[in-house]
């Protein structure tokens, strides 16, 4: 029998391994940018999990739009790499140090 | 184990390889390639719990759009990843210890007696006919319709923003304003030159009767 609990801990490990990912990869931005999705991923379970088990479809709405802007932001984040690629000629994070004050 | 419970652990051991697999392959195209596999089990976990539309939806935009964006954007940069990954190792311990503690205190956390969220049973099975487009599509033009028009503004705003940002102008292309076309009269275009009458030179009149002859 599958409960709540189940599903739970299971975004729960997701959300860990991407949070892991980006300790590990400090330097890439674009596996920084997957881990993100990955992260919004293990959100969107618990909201879907909450969802079913508690009979509310509010919560499948929410997903929904969290859907939207993680679209949104990772087409702008997509956007900004290849700029910075375009001016930099690297995407090490290291290196994007102009911004000092 | 009734049939869903196994479903749903073959279904996780596989996200979780994935998972694993995003964050620590060499090459980025075949992290976003296991980030596919990723949302696509997801999708199969979303249809056990019944939200038959999301789970399209994620494999539709998610694994239609947004990865293949990644891949492309992966692909056309010229990177030597393996720079990239000088110290990868450095920190794993700290990090597996942060994500070993977050993973064991959410665990403790939802598993504990006072939570009960295992007294959870969930709804009754929906019947077969019972449409989860139907439910989210009343509630999105109801109670949620100010917020789906904001999230369709989003949307706008991130496509403009991504094609501002990598928008560059070429110096050689030759393109015409319309604005400038249209507000053009005629005197900027036509200039009428006074001259006087003059005689035509006789070789000219020659050579016309010459071709009126043949």
């Amino acid at each position: 029998m599958l409960t709540l609990t189940h599903f739970l801990v299971l975004a729960a490990i997701l959300f860990a391994i991407s949070v892991l990912g980006i300790f590990l990869n400090r330097k890439n931005v674009i596996v920084l940018l997957m881990a993100i999705e990955l992260m919004l991923l293990a959100v969107n379970f618990n909201f879907i999990a909450f969802s079913h088990y508690l009979s509310d479809t509010a919560g499948q709405i929410f997903v929904f739009f969290i859907l939207t802007v993680a679209a949104a932001e990772s087409a702008i984040g997509l956007a900004i790499l290849v700029v910075l690629f375009r001016n930099l000629q690297t995407i090490n994070v290291e290196d994007l140090g102009s911004l000092k004050g | 184990m009734s049939f869903p419970t196994v479903v749903f652990y073959v279904l996780s051991a596989i996200l979780i390889f994935a998972g694993l697999r995003v964050i620590t392959a060499k090459n980025p195209v075949h992290a976003a390639l296991y980030l596919v596999l990723a949302f696509f089990t997801s999708a199969g976990h979303w249809l056990l719990l019944e939200s038959e539309f999301l789970a399209i939806s994620l494999v539709l935009v998610y694994v239609g759009a947004v990865m293949v964006l990644f891949l492309f954007v992966v692909m056309m940069l010229d990177i030597n990843f393996e720079k990239l990954r000088e110290g990868f190792w450095k920190n794993a311990p700290l990090a597996g210890t942060v994500g070993l503690i977050m993973v064991g205190e959410m665990v403790l956390i939802l598993m504990s007696p006072e939570a009960s969220l295992g007294s959870y049973k969930g709804a009754a099975p929906l019947a077969a006919d019972a449409s989860n487009i139907r439910e989210l599509g009343r509630l999105i033009y109801t109670t949620y319709l100010w917020p789906f028009e904001l999230a369709a503004v989003v949307l706008l705003v991130g496509m403009v923003a991504a094609i501002a940002l990598t928008m560059r102008k070429r110096k050689d292309t030759k393109f015409v304003n319309p604005g400038d076309q249209v507000v053009v009269r005629r005197d900027d275009r036509v200039r009428l030159v006074k001259m006087a009458a003059v005689k035509r030179s006789e070789p000219v009149a020659e050579a016309e009767s010459a071709d009126q002859q043949a």
